[in-house]
C-alpha cells in the first residue's frame, strides 16, 4: 500500500482538523496516511507584499520532502495565492506527487458569518480530495456533483459532493 | 472527466507568472504553452495556432500592445486578452479598439479567469462557426441559381446529384459564362463537406508567382515582402473543397507540386520544411480544350488523368434556349430587387429577341444584358429597345446553314470590325481572349 505524507503548514485553529483529515484521505484513495512536520521553513513562500504565500514556492518545498511517499499534501491554515491570481484555495502538480490546500478561505467567519466546524471540515476533505486527484492527472470535471468541479468561490464547492464522479473514478483507478 | 479544450499562448516576461498560469491553465483541461517574449511567442505562431492568447503588456523589447497588433495579422480569430499591473484607461481603450477580446489587472479573481477563457473560446468557436456558415450558405445559394429545364441542363443537375455524394476529383467543362464555378458551389453544397468551406481559386487571374504562393502559402521570409507566415488556399480547404477555376492556365511545373499534392494530400507553403497534412475535395473547372493542350505539351498527361476523373459539360446557353426565358426572369427579379425598380416583366418582343440571340458569353452575358435593360427600362416591363441586342434579321439566313457556320461568320464579322485586334473581338463578343483563339483555330480564321 502506499503511503500519502501529510504536512500541516500554520494550521492554527484548524490544527484539530488535521487527524480526521488524514482518516478520510485515506479511505478515499486507499493510502496508508502519515503525518509529517515541514521539513522546510514556510516562511520562504510568504510575499510581504501581498500578505499571502505562494502555493508554487509551497509545492515545491514539499516535493523535496516527498522521500519515499507516493504523495505528499501540504495542510495549510493560512492564504495562499499563485501570482495572476487574487487567491487560491489550494495547488496540485496534475500527475505528480506534491498538493497543497488552505484551510484560510474556507473558514465562514472569513466571511463575517458564524463559525462552523462541521463546514469547515467537510469543505476541507472535498478541496483536499480535489487537489489529490489532480495528482492522478485529473483535470477539471464539468459533471455536477463531482468533486474535481473546479470551485474559486466556497459556495461552489459547498454545492459538490467529496465523491468522484463515474468518469474521474475510473481514471483514478487507472492512474492509481 | 473534462469537457474543456482549445489551446491557450501565455506571454509574460516573468516565470512565476508564466509557470503558475501553466499550471492553472493545464488543470482546466487546456493545452498550454508559454513564451517568455513578443519573439518567442511569434515563433511559436508560426507552427501553431491558439484559440486564446494571454498577453502581458509590459514586457521588455517588443510589448504586447505591438505584439497584439502582429497577431491581428498572423490570426484574426485568435482572442487576445490583455494582462497589466498597471491599470490604464487608455491603454485598456488602446487595447480593445486594436481588437483584443479583454483587458484585466493583475491579481485578479481565479473565477474571473477561467469565465473569461471560456468565454473567449467559445466567441473563438461561434467566429469559426460563423465563417463556415457563410461558406455554406453561399454554397446553398448557388443550387438555386441553377435554373434550367431543358434536357441538357438535367443531365447535368443529374451528374451533380451523384457525384455530390462522393468525393471524387470533378472536371467541369464549358465556355465561359455556362456557369462552372455555380455548379461547382452546387456539387459542394450537396456533398458531406457541406459544412466545411469551398475555397476557389482563379488560376488564369494571377500571375505565377503570385499564384503558387495563394496556393501553397509561405513562410515569413520565404520571399521579398513575406513578413508573416500565412496559410494557402490549399490548406483553407482542409475539410472542404477546392475549386481550381481555369486550371488550364497552370503552369507545367506548379501542375507537378499540386499532382503531388493530389495524391499524397500533404502540403508544404513555400520556404516551409514540414509537410502539413490536408483533406479536400478538388473541383477544377476551364474553357480550354485540356486534350489539345494535353497532345501540344502545354499541359501534362498525368495532371489531365489525374483531374479527369469525373466530367460534366456545362451546355452553352444556345443549345438550351428553352432555358432562356426562366434565366431572363430569374436576373430580372434579382436585378429588381437590387435596384429597387419596379420591372416586373419581360415583354414577349423583348423576351423573342433574348430566345433567338446567340448568346457566345452565354449565361454571363445575359445576365450582363438584362442588367443594363434594368437600368435603362422604364416600368413595369422590359422591352426590345432596353437590350443591348439586335433584332435578328430571320429572312437573311440561310436555312441550310449549321449552327457552327452562323458561330463562325459572326466570329469572322466582329474580328473585321475590331480590325482583327483579339482584344477588343473578344470584348465585343463578351467572352476571355482564350475562347476566341480556339474559335479562330477551329474555324481557320484569320486576325
Amino acid at each position: 500500500m502506499g503511503v500519502l505524507y501529510l504536512v500541516p503548514i500554520f494550521c492554527g485553529d484548524a490544527r484539530d482538523l488535521v487527524a480526521p483529515l488524514a482518516a478520510k484521505l485515506a479511505s478515499v484513495f486507499r493510502l496508508r496516511v502519515e503525518q509529517h512536520p515541514p521539513s522546510f521553513d514556510p516562511e520562504l513562500a510568504f510575499d510581504a507584499a501581498r500578505g499571502q504565500y505562494n502555493s508554487r514556492l509551497l509545492l515545491r518545498q514539499l516535493l523535496n520532502q516527498q522521500g519515499g511517499a507516493t504523495r505528499i499534501l501540504g495542510v495549510a491554515g493560512v492564504d495562499l495565492f499563485i501570482p495572476v491570481l487574487t487567491y487560491v484555495f489550494g495547488e496540485a502538480q496534475l500527475d505528480g506527487p506534491a498538493a497543497v490546500v488552505s484551510s484560510y478561505r474556507l473558514d465562514a467567519q472569513l466571511y463575517g458569518l458564524p463559525a462552523n466546524r462541521e463546514l469547515l471540515f467537510q469543505r476541507l476533505v472535498k478541496e483536499a480530495v480535489h487537489e489529490l486527484g489532480h495528482t492522478f492527472n485529473l483535470v477539471h470535471c464539468h459533471r455536477p456533483g463531482c468533486v474535481m468541479l473546479s470551485s474559486p468561490y466556497v459556495e461552489g464547492i459547498d454545492q459538490k459532493s467529496e465523491q468522484f464522479c463515474d468518469a474521474c473514478l475510473r481514471s483514478l483507478r487507472q492512474a492509481g | 472527466m473534462a469537457t474543456t479544450s482549445g489551446r491557450i499562448l501565455i506571454v509574460d516576461d516573468e516565470y512565476s507568472v508564466r509557470d503558475s498560469l501553466y499550471h492553472w491553465f493545464r488543470k482546466d483541461g487546456y493545452q498550454v504553452q508559454s513564451a517568455e517574449n513578443a519573439a518567442a511567442a511569434l515563433k511559436v505562431l508560426q507552427d501553431q495556432r491558439f484559440e486564446v492568447i494571454l498577453l502581458d503588456i509590459k514586457m521588455p523589447g517588443m510589448d504586447g500592445m505591438e505584439l497584439q497588433q502582429h497577431i491581428q495579422q498572423i490570426d484574426p480569430q485568435a482572442a487576445v486578452i490583455m494582462i497589466t499591473a498597471f491599470a490604464s484607461v487608455d491603454t485598456a481603450v488602446r487595447a480593445l479598439k486594436q481588437g483584443a477580446f479583454d483587458y484585466v489587472t493583475k491579481p485578479i479573481d481565479p473565477d474571473e479567469l477561467s469565465h473569461l477563457v471560456l468565454r473567449a473560446m467559445e466567441q473563438r468557436r461561434l467566429r469559426e462557426e460563423n465563417s463556415q456558415l457563410r461558406e455554406t450558405i453561399d454554397g446553398l445559394v448557388a443550387v438555386d441559381e441553377i435554373i434550367g429545364d431543358s434536357p441538357p441542363m438535367r443531365k447535368v443537375l443529374e451528374l451533380v446529384e451523384h457525384v455530390a455524394k462522393t468525393d471524387a476529383t470533378v472536371l467541369i467543362l464549358g465556355e465561359s459564362g455556362t456557369g462552372k464555378e455555380v455548379i461547382a458551389r452546387a456539387i459542394h453544397a450537396n456533398s458531406r463537406r457541406r459544412y466545411f468551406p469551398v475555397v476557389a481559386v482563379n488560376c488564369g487571374a494571377l500571375p505565377e508567382n503570385l499564384l503558387e504562393s495563394e496556393l501553397f502559402g509561405h513562410e515569413k521570409g520565404a520571399f521579398t515582402g513575406a513578413q508573416f507566415r500565412r496559410k494557402g488556399k490549399i490548406e483553407m480547404a482542409d475539410g472542404g473543397t477546392l475549386f481550381l477555376d481555369e486550371v488550364g492556365a497552370i503552369n507545367t511545373k506548379m501542375q507537378v507540386d499540386l499532382l503531388r499534392v493530389l495524391e499524397t494530400r500533404e502540403v508544404t507553403r513555400i520556404g516551409g520544411g514540414r509537410p502539413i497534412k490536408v483533406d479536400f475535395r478538388v473541383i477544377c473547372a476551364t474553357n480550354e480544350n485540356l486534350e489539345a493542350a494535353v497532345r501540344e505539351g502545354r499541359f501534362r498527361e498525368d495532371f489531365y488523368y489525374r483531374i479527369n476523373v469525373f466530367t460534366i459539360e456545362l451546355p452553352p446557353l444556345r443549345a438550351r434556349r428553352s432555358d432562356i426565358p426562366a434565366l431572363a426572369n430569374h436576373f430580372m427579379h434579382r436585378f429588381a430587387s437590387q435596384m429597387d425598380k419596379r420591372i416586373t416583366q419581360i415583354n414577349p418582343e423583348a423576351m423573342e429577341l433574348l430566345s433567338a440571340h446567340d448568346w457566345p458569353g452565354n449565361v454571363r452575358e445575359l445576365s450582363n444584358a438584362i442588367e443594363r435593360a434594368m437600368v435603362v427600362g422604364v416600368p413595369p416591363a422590359i422591352r426590345p429597345e432596353d437590350l443591348p441586342l439586335r433584332k435578328p434579321i430571320r429572312n437573311d439566313l440561310p436555312a441550310d446553314q449549321s449552327l457552327a457556320e452562323m458561330e463562325k461568320r459572326h466570329i469572322a464579322a466582329v474580328l473585321e470590325r475590331a480590325g482583327g485586334n483579339v482584344t477588343q473581338a473578344a470584348e465585343i463578343l463578351q467572352v476571355d481572349r482564350v475562347t476566341v483563339y480556339n474559335k479562330i483555330k477551329k474555324y481557320g480564321l484569320r486576325t
